[in-house]
């Protein structure tokens, strides 16, 4: 944990923090990513296209941060979360921190977690905790939008061109180890799921594998074999890529502190 | 490289009924992204519910220079219009 | 403006008395203030000049993008890249509304990209000022989107009935552009640190002159100025637009506590406007020729950005050329 448990917050809420900042986490630096896309996307209408991603990733990081900061009952605000922690602190998947590479990769990380996450927002839209019920029941449709998007582009791309379907397949190769953390529980995960404020990750691995399998398959694209799932992301131990986009993502606040923005 | 991308006309219907309309033009390979790219470029501040998409050219359109045969003699059916009859205001609202 | 110094082909007005039937009745047409429509017969001129008009205009939407989308990785609040996020899509967007009216004239998108990449085609001179600080984003939102707005009110009434119908909807989305970059400059200026307000004044410094210029030199005894009015693509002078940006502007940087950087700035009651400084034309010229601080950086990263999206734009256009195939193939068995 980034910060020590406070002598006044229970045990239920220091595990709401921490998911809610996972959750939170992976769509700032998901929305991080995806926006310097912005200007540089390969046909005008995927420009416009992948900043409405990127919005609604900034908007439910600003949701989810909220939460988490009001769960944890610091003072902290969702900016303070997002512009005050160092990369430790931050709770993301390691696949949404993974470069962006070329436009293959970046659809491909998308699609690999949009099948992960409209599931994921699904079964929390009837969450036990109210509050991230309601968020989540937003976000799903926002997800739904992505997975749709992200699902025809795999498809089209694997069985379009033969460069844009070994590109797609380069992608997947190098971003299939990261996709295990997602449905790979840890305490925080259990604790949640036993009260019914969180899915079970067993379920929500199976719903992801047929999406994902069924897709690859239509887009003509080899599942590659399940090796070690590379992991750490959920507790803090991050790839080397998160400290430069926070560097950068960071720089002002840290270079003009006490500012107004 | 290979063909361009198609244009595609986008008509989108608003939230309070009415009819689609015209909103713009876009480029897209196929119908189905014709139709996520409008939701994206034609619908960012909540303009619609439906969204239509046809290919520019496979639209007929009538041709300028029949601008007089095809609309002028209409201006002359005057009693299609309501104002055309004297109703008595002893007959009341009609 | 985001279209400066556009050529017309014209030597001198002609007269209505000089012009074939055809032309006249065009003419006519639009002295009626009624829109000329794809379908209608135009002038050689007309057409050309409205394609290198609107083309132009596109590309500094899209080139526009670039200097602003410099900050969205950095912007200091989630809510400002939200905000920045937001108003850079709608630049793209104002280029894809231009390109289709551009394209009504009968030149592909490809094709005005393709000008665009091999330097035959200009995108406005602001773009090629580079953004250093977060400041330099609000600066742009306030005098650069100030300055366009100025151009673009008049444009929703120009003869030509796809160009006017898409800047009325860029200017309905505009609305915010100006607004939020000048409420950033408010968060800096007014509550923010002297650090911030610093920020801010230096990134007037170096915006105030460039967006006077956006305007384009004095027409003067120009031609294509004349033309282009009299077909309606243009309604009012460069200078009158500017003298206009300069009135309203003024007053709002002494509401910022910032000093505009001309020091022959000063009130004419006599003529109820503000006077200000000689602009410096040769940079203008000079920056619009290919030497200003970015021009090279901006058109490699739109070269770069095409060029390696070609990959992704044939596979899809591949993949929908086989589904198209499999479908004609399925309606060949069935009948």
């Amino acid at each position: 944990m980034d910060a020590p448990p406070h002598a006044n917050r229970t045990h239920s809420n220091d595990a709401l923090f921490a998911y809610t900042l996972r959750l939170g986490d992976n769509c700032l630096v998901l929305a991080q990513r995806l926006s310097a896309w912005v200007g540089h996307a390969p046909a005008l209408e995927e420009d416009i296209a992948v900043a409405n991603v990127a919005l609604d990733m900034v908007g439910q990081a600003q949701l989810w941060l909220a939460l988490a900061a009001d769960l944890e009952g610091q003072g902290r605000n969702a900016d303070d979360l997002a512009y005050g922690r160092d990369a430790g602190a931050f709770r993301n998947l390691l696949l949404v921190e993974q470069p962006n590479g070329d436009y293959a990769k970046t659809l491909m990380r998308q699609f690999l977690f949009d099948a992960w996450h409209h599931p994921m927002l699904v079964a929390l839209a009837a969450s036990s905790e109210t509050r991230i019920a309601e968020i989540a029941a937003k976000a799903a449709k926002e997800a739904a939008y992505h997975l749709t998007r992200s699902r025809d582009l795999v498809v089209s791309l694997g069985d379009g061109t033969g460069e844009s379907h070994d590109r797609m397949q380069a992608a997947l190769a190098t971003l299939w180890p990261y996709t295990g953390e997602m449905v790979l529980a840890d305490p925080v995960d259990e604790a949640l799921a036993v009260t019914g404020a969180a899915p079970d990750l067993a379920t929500l691995a199976a719903i992801w594998s047929d999406a994902v399998g069924a897709t690859l398959t239509e887009a003509t694209l080899v599942r590659p074999a399940d090796g070690y799932a590379q992991r750490g992301g959920k507790q803090g131990v991050h790839s080397e890529h998160l400290g430069y986009m926070l560097a950068e993502m960071q720089f002002v606040q840290r270079a003009y502190p006490g500012g107004t923005w | 490289m290979m063909s361009e991308w198609p244009l595609w006309e986008i008509f989108i219907r608003g939230q309070h009924g009415g009819s689609h309309r015209h909103v713009g033009s876009l480029h897209a390979p196929d119908a189905e992204k014709a139709i996520l790219n409008a939701r994206d470029v034609y619908t960012r501040r909540n303009e619609g519910v439906s969204i239509w998409a046809v290919r520019a050219g496979d639209i007929t359109a009538s041709a300028p220079g029949d601008k007089g045969p095809l609309f002028e003699p209409s201006n002359s059916k005057v009693y299609r219009h309501p104002t055309f009859f004297d109703i008595p205001d002893d007959v009341g609202a009609m | 403006m985001y279209a400066q110094q556009i050529k017309t082909g014209a030597r001198r007005l002609k007269s209505l008395a000089e012009m074939e039937p055809q032309e006249r009745a065009f003419q006519e047409h639009v002295d009626a203030g009624s829109k000329i429509e794809p379908k209608d017969w135009m002038p050689d001129g007309y057409r050309k000049t409205l394609i290198r008009q609107i083309s132009q205009h596109a590309h500094s939407e899209i080139v526009g993008q670039l200097p602003e989308a410099n900050w969205i990785s950095r912007a200091p609040t989630l809510e400002r890249k939200a905000i920045l996020l937001a108003k850079v899509q709608d630049e793209a967007g104002h280029g894809l509304y231009l390109y289709c009216a551009a394209e009504t004239l009968g030149i592909s998108r490809d094709q005005m990209l393709e000008q665009l990449h091999n330097g035959q085609a200009k995108y406005s001179s602001i773009f090629n000022y580079p953004t250093l600080t977060w400041a330099d984003v609000g600066m742009i939102g306030w005098l650069v989107d100030g300055a366009a707005i100025m151009n673009q009110v008049p444009l929703q009434r120009c003869s030509y009935g796809p160009y006017s119908r898409a800047m009325v909807r860029v200017c309905k989305e505009e609305s915010f552009h100006q607004r939020q970059g000048y409420d950033s400059l408010i968060k800096l200026c007014r509550h923010g640190t002297a650090a911030q307000k610093e920020m801010a004044q230096d990134a007037l410094n170096r915006w105030w002159w460039p967006a006077l210029m956006m305007f384009g030199p004095p027409d003067g005894e120009s031609v294509h100025s004349a033309q282009s009015m009299a077909w309606k693509i243009k309604q009012n002078t460069n200078d009158e637009l500017r003298q206009k940006f300069v009135d309203q502007t003024v007053p709002q940087a002494d509401y910022l506590g910032l000093e505009v950087p001309d020091p022959d700035l000063r009130w004419n009651d006599a003529r109820g406007s503000y006077d200000f400084g000689e602009i410096d034309w040769e940079e203008f010229h000079r920056v619009l020729g290919g030497d200003g601080p970015c021009n090279r950086q901006r058109l490699e990263d739109r070269v770069r950005a095409w060029e390696d999206g070609a990959w992704f734009r044939d596979g899809l256009m591949a993949h929908a050329n086989k589904k198209a195939d499999q479908k004609s193939l399925g309606r060949a068995d069935a009948a």
